[in-house]
């Protein structure tokens, strides 16, 4: 029997289907016509599901990805909320790659507004272009994008569910739906008789699924509140399963080593020694480097490191200095963009004090704690991949374009991954393992890259520098006129993944500069462009990453020239342009008790960024020790519009500030003969719990639109910090990390 | 060359080199997948077990040089009976990726075996090894001051 029943809503409809033993309900965007995920059996119905019931219960099928951020929980609640059943009951499992799942918030960024002052109609428009992500394929988890994306779709589908569940029941009782109520996964007829969902899945497959509305949040029992997360328990015993962790029947291990000279060609090697070494299968030629197939993947990498090697070079300047001359030289080229000009950014303002200050931001490496690897079986006519993955899409079709396949012959597993900070969106090690694995036909392999390899090549947050003049007048900021160059980040990711470079101004490569919410009467941002091949790409926060560092650390050297207390002449800019944003300035300031004074041995610092819809603002106390600075103490204030989970986003608070402040303390990706001079975690700092600082959050509701929680809190850290390190020794540093001019406690 | 391990109380026959580091044996040879390669160099702590009850990096010790009883993230709890400190580490929420938790908790369990009341000094120089890119060292702090108390209760 074929049948889908649907309903529309806004701009999206749900659909039921039936399944074996229960009933399937999800969501088709605008055309019906992108292919589907799910293969449709004879008589059947195919569609993109988002929550299964049948005689095990409910599952939701989370078409995003789980990196740490607890999206999977979050997701659920927004079902169970409306379904009436227990978060704990839900089972999740990621979705297939669809492009029916694509992401709709991802999108919504191409519009021209600095987001903050998102009118009403723009808001609606820019919903409306967050379409045009299906055409490429953007069912990417990224740009802090999941609850923006899933907030309606997720509660219309738990609400759909539940209705005709008890419609099922209605029919089943001979009573109206409207006597019937649900609670814990059934539904309750008016005599307290209970039906289990899964008793009634079968039969709901044969329903029209009903008009539904949504429930009002004062109703609300789970959004809202801080939910248990549904991967805790798993990720506590060892029992979660990581891409890393695969193991099937039959399966050999592997690494790889590839050209460190990144983008550069292999000449020659020679494996004579490595094919002796024990437990070794093969070794593979992958063009750019090599593979060691063996029986454990510590022999592997013995073996891998045993094969004598002629690089070619990298095809970008060989050393840090090089590189970062290509990215001044950008300067003398017209701007990419000028995404803020307001007034006359030209002209110093008569009796106006003018400041000028030009700073430096390093590359920088993800160092996610799981390193780069997949797994991938494939037997000629398909190929089975095991990947933690931000981009389902683009990864089955990378997997299938190197195996040589279509792409519905490539099975693509995006189980649970540990870190992604952006790194893995891209496809690199994906199709590596299915290189290895295409070699090595009907031998299930996995792919595991040493840390080195894995530092040694990301795609970095690129090096950026800027030159920002300014002017003060009356205490208060009258002139700030900022350039920025980076290397294309933006170009070169989506190229990777898409296969196209977007044309035209890159709104992203100047994020939260250009966006933030400051009345300052002439006021210019302008985004250069660095032609450089060192691989760049998404980095948590992306280029606000770097932005907020320049744009904060200047104001508070406004400020100060002006003779002002830093927060409140921030405060005074944007209370009139952005309340919401005042408003977590104006709470950190009663959290930290900010008198603006501090006593010796003591700095403060205050930051504040605008990024992915969300203001987030924070200040940061050191102290002088004997065995260096101490990071003591932060204060978090950030302003979500709508808290689905509010402890969920002080954990992603705290654990954003902590992955910019390693950056700012420490982060630092150096070149020479163009390689990538660090190696390690020795290499490559970061915060341990000693010097992490004791930690306070607020999260606001006054904002008007939801906003992202997973990348905002990185921002701000940096400025706040080099702003609090002023106050403690006045020494103002313009470049990261802060461990070139501060000695910290390590 | 055949080793002998004990592992969670269960004993293995091992057909490996013994300059093959126990981490590799547990995750490639055992298919014991909690304990997790993070650096390969000592610097993360992601791969800490216990041997004899002492933590370990697990990176660090050759198969032929083992000599005791393995315990591993497995070893002290499962989903459905955790120890104390899995316990604790749920009721605080400490996971975010979860990737360095297996020997965050293996390090903090060697920990409380030693010192049932440690400060906030002593957690911090006894986990300053273990690395959490996801920043959740608030969380674990906590989470171990729960777990030292519950198990001086028990």
């Amino acid at each position: 029997m074929s049948r889908i029943k649907t309903i529309a809503r806004r701009t999206f409809l749900i659909t039921s289907a039936a399944i074996v033993g229960g009933v399937a309900f999800g969501t088709y965007k605008y055309q019906q016509d992108a292919p589907n995920p799910l293969t449709a059996g004879k008589g059947e119905a195919a569609l993109n599901p988002f929550v299964f019931i049948d005689q095990s219960g409910v599952t939701l099928i989370a078409p995003r990805a789980e990196m740490g951020q607890g999206v999977y929980t979050t997701w659920a609640a927004l079902i169970a909320e409306e379904l009436d059943v227990e978060l704990a009951d839900i089972r999740v499992l990621h979705g297939p790659p669809a492009k029916a799942y694509f992401n709709s918030a991802a999108m919504q960024d191409v519009l021209p507004g600095k987001g903050y002052d998102m009118s009403g109609f723009m808001h609606s428009l820019s919903q409306v272009i967050g379409g045009a992500g299906k055409f490429f394929d953007l069912q990417v988890t990224g740009g802090s994008t999941s609850m923006r994306d899933g907030f309606d779709r997720m509660r219309v589908a738990g609400a759909t569910a539940r209705e005709t569940l008890k419609q099922a029941a209605a029919e089943r009782l001979g009573v109206e739906r409207a006597s019937l109520s649900t609670k814990g996964g059934q539904v309750i007829a008016p005599d307290g008789t209970a039906i289990t969902y899964s008793d009634l899945a079968e039969a709901a497959a044969l329903i029209d699924p009903p008009k539904v509305t949504l429930r009002d949040p004062s109703q609300w029992r789970i959004l809202g509140r801080t939910q248990p997360r549904v991967d805790m328990v798993a990720k506590v015993t060892g029992t979660a399963k990581y891409a890393i962790d695969t193991r099937v029947d039959g399966m050999r291990f592997a690494t790889l080593r590839i050209n460190p000279k990144l983008g550069g060609a292999m000449n020659s090697f020679d494996a004579s020694e490595a094919e002796k070494m024990p437990g070794v299968d093969r070794v593979i030629d992958l063009g750019t480097g090599i593979a060691v197939v063996a029986s454990n993947t510590w022999l592997a990498i013995q073996a891998a490191e045993a094969v004598e090697i002629d690089w070619g070079d990298a095809p970008y300047p060989p050393d840090t200095d090089g590189i970062f001359a290509r990215i001044d030289k950008a300067f003398d080229s017209d701007a990419n963009s000028a995404m803020r000009d307001d007034g006359d950014a030209d002209t110093l303002p008569e009796g106006a004090t003018l400041i000028e200050a030009n700073y430096r931001a390093p590359f920088l490496a993800h160092a996610t704690m799981e390193p780069m690897n997949a797994a991938a079986f494939y037997t000629g006519d398909a190929l089975e991949v095991w990947a933690g993955n931000q981009s389902p899409t683009f990864t089955q079709a990378a997997c299938a374009k190197a195996a040589g396949l279509e792409n519905e012959a490539v099975r693509l597993h995006t189980p649970v991954m540990g870190g992604g900070f952006g790194r893995r969106v891209e496809t690199d090690f994906s199709v590596y393992a299915t290189r290895v694995a295409v070699a090595m036909k009907g031998i299930p392999v996995q792919v595991t890259w040493t840390r080195e390899e894995d530092m040694r090549h990301d795609f970095y947050r690129s090096g950026a520098l800027a030159r920002f003049r300014g002017a003060v007048k009356d205490g208060k900021a009258v002139l700030m006129d900022g350039q920025i160059s980076a290397a294309r980040t933006t170009q070169q990711a989506v190229n990777r993944l898409a296969g196209m470079s977007p044309g035209g101004p890159d709104k992203g490569q100047v994020d939260g500069a250009f966006n933030q919410p400051y009345a300052i009467p002439n006021y210019r941002i302008r985004g250069y462009l660095a032609d450089l091949e060192v691989p760049v790409g998404f980095w948590r926060s992306v280029s606000a990453s770097f932005n907020g560092f320049f744009h904060d650390t200047f104001l508070d050297e406004m400020a100060h020239a002006a003779g002002r207390d830093p927060l409140e002449f921030r405060l005074e800019l944007m209370r009139e342009e952005h309340p919401a944003s005042a408003g977590t300035l104006e709470a950190v300031r009663e959290m930290s008790g900010w008198t603006g004074k501090t006593p010796d041995g003591v700095g403060r610092g205050v930051g504040y960024t605008y990024s992915f819809g969300t203001p987030v603002a924070q200040v940061i106390e050191v102290i002088d020790t004997a065995d260096g600075i101490r990071i003591n103490k932060a204060w978090i204030a950030c302003d979500v519009g709508l808290a689905l989970d509010p402890g969920n986003i002080e954990a992603q608070m705290i654990g954003g500030m902590i992955y910019g402040l390693s950056a700012a303390c420490f982060g630092e990706i150096t070149f020479y003969e163009g390689e990538v001079e660090q190696f390690n975690f020795p290499d490559y700092d970061v915060l341990r719990m000693h010097n992490t600082p004791v930690t306070e959050v607020r999260v606001l509701e006054a904002n008007k639109y939801m906003g992202g929680v997973g990348e905002p809190g990185t921002p701000p850290a940096m400025p706040a910090l080099g702003n609090a390190l002023f106050d403690l020794t006045g020494t103002r540093a313009r470049e990261l990390p802060l461990s070139k001019t501060f000695d910290f406690v390590l | 060359m055949v080793t002998t391990l004990t592992v969670n109380g269960t004993s293995h026959q091992i057909d490996l080199p013994g300059d093959v580091p126990l981490l590799w044996v547990l995750r490639d040879a055992i298919g014991l997948t909690g304990t997790k390669y993070g650096c390969g160099v000592a610097a993360c702590g992601a791969c800490t077990v216990h041997i004899d009850g002492q933590a370990v990096r697990s990176c660090q010790v050759a198969l032929g040089d083992v000599s005791g009883d393995i315990t591993t993230i497995e070893g002290i709890g499962t989903p459905d009976a955790m120890a104390a400190i899995q316990d604790a580490w749920v009721t605080h929420q400490v996971a975010q990726c979860g990737f360095c938790q297996s020997g965050q908790i293996m390090m903090a369990a060697a920990l409380l075996a030693q010192n049932p009341s440690p400060d906030d000094r002593e957690i911090d120089e006894t986990m300053s090894g273990n690395l959490c890119r996801c920043g959740t060292y608030p969380r674990i702090r906590a989470a171990i001051h729960t777990a030292a108390e519950q198990l001086r209760k028990a």
